[in-house]
């Protein structure tokens, strides 16, 4: 008995700078993502927002603190780019990867409402945020999302949000 | 901080937004305060936006005018609030802002405890009859005592 004879795997740079491309695509299109900083860090298909201190940022000069409202657009951003992301992965994917990077503009999923929980004040230093897609069905999408600075069991904010799903 | 007991609402807002550097970036200007509500500005601008096809603002814009509202509502409900913190943020958006057509936010207090304060708001562009977005919170509230 032999084994079918099986496709070479690609090289791992070749996925790589795939996967890569896509989320540049994603994420460089829209300008408020550049106007905060905030940028990504991919690992697989799971992603890592990063909000690096900036001094426009802050919102209680005394303490000093993050403004509530940087934080909450760094969290909704977060849920919304893990779920494009998502929605683009399975596209890049398809068939062991051989399509290239999807074309044409990304489809944003829009945001129905966003609940922001501030556990703790937000430190003038870099911050970290996680989206976890819970549901994710043909029209409707819920996602929450969970950010820390030095610790990633002491969360300094939280959130869940419900979105549109793209072409709907 | 200013002394609360003889401060001048409009003047004491302005002070508390331009302390706010997130809220200076974001160009935000004090409309009109009075106790326990607020109404704030923020122009259009292109480096806000979310959806660069439409040019509609993000949504974390929007957040970030109706959050600080919300704050000063608080700090504005009675001259012996000095401080506040946002708790908890629930957002709602209606429809996407207008193109071109600056972001308005007017917030009220409706509700203080020793500890909390209880606010709602709303998010309009030129179409005062369409809300944009709304939004509900709890704020800490920091008193002089």
């Amino acid at each position: 008995m032999s084994t079918p004879p099986r496709t070479r795997p690609e090289p791992v740079q070749v996925i790589k700078q795939r996967r890569d491309a896509a989320l540049a695509k994603l994420v460089s299109t829209v300008p408020y993502i550049g106007f905060l900083g905030i940028t990504f860090d991919r690992r697989g298909d799971e992603l890592t927002a990063i909000l690096p201190y900036d001094d426009k940022l802050v919102g209680n000069p005394v303490l000093p603190a993050l403004h509530g409202g940087a934080i909450a657009a760094f969290l909704e951003t977060t849920a919304i780019v893990e779920l494009s992301w998502a929605i683009a992965w399975d596209e890049i994917e398809q068939g062991g990867g051989t399509k290239p990077v999807p074309t044409g503009k990304p489809k944003w999923p829009k945001t129905i409402d966003f609940t922001v929980d501030y556990l703790r004040s937000g430190l003038p230093r870099d911050a970290y945020a996680r989206a976890r897609v819970n549901r994710s069905g043909r029209r409707y999408a819920s996602v929450h999302v969970e950010a820390w600075q030095d610790n990633r069991a002491r969360l300094f904010a939280q959130a869940t949000g419900h979105f549109l799903m793209p072409g709907t | 901080m200013v002394d609360g007991r003889q401060r001048d609402n409009a003047e004491f807002a302005r002070a508390f937004i331009a302390a706010l550097p997130h809220s200076v970036a974001l160009g935000m200007q004090v409309i009109d305060v009075s106790p326990g509500q607020a109404v704030l500005e923020m122009p259009y601008d292109a480096r806000f936006v979310g959806d660069p096809d439409a040019g509609i603002i993000h949504g974390g814009a929007v957040s970030a005018l109706m959050d600080t509202c919300g704050g000063i509502a608080v700090v504005s409900r009675d001259a012996e609030v000095l401080g506040t913190a946002t708790l908890d943020l629930r957002i709602d958006y209606m429809r996407p802002a207008t193109p071109g057509q600056a972001i308005r936010a007017e917030a009220e207090c409706y509700h203080i405890t020793r500890s909390v304060a209880f606010v709602r708001a709303v998010a309009l562009d030129d179409d005062r009859d369409r809300p944009v977005a709304t939004a509900t919170g709890a704020f800490t509230v920091e008193r002089a005592s």
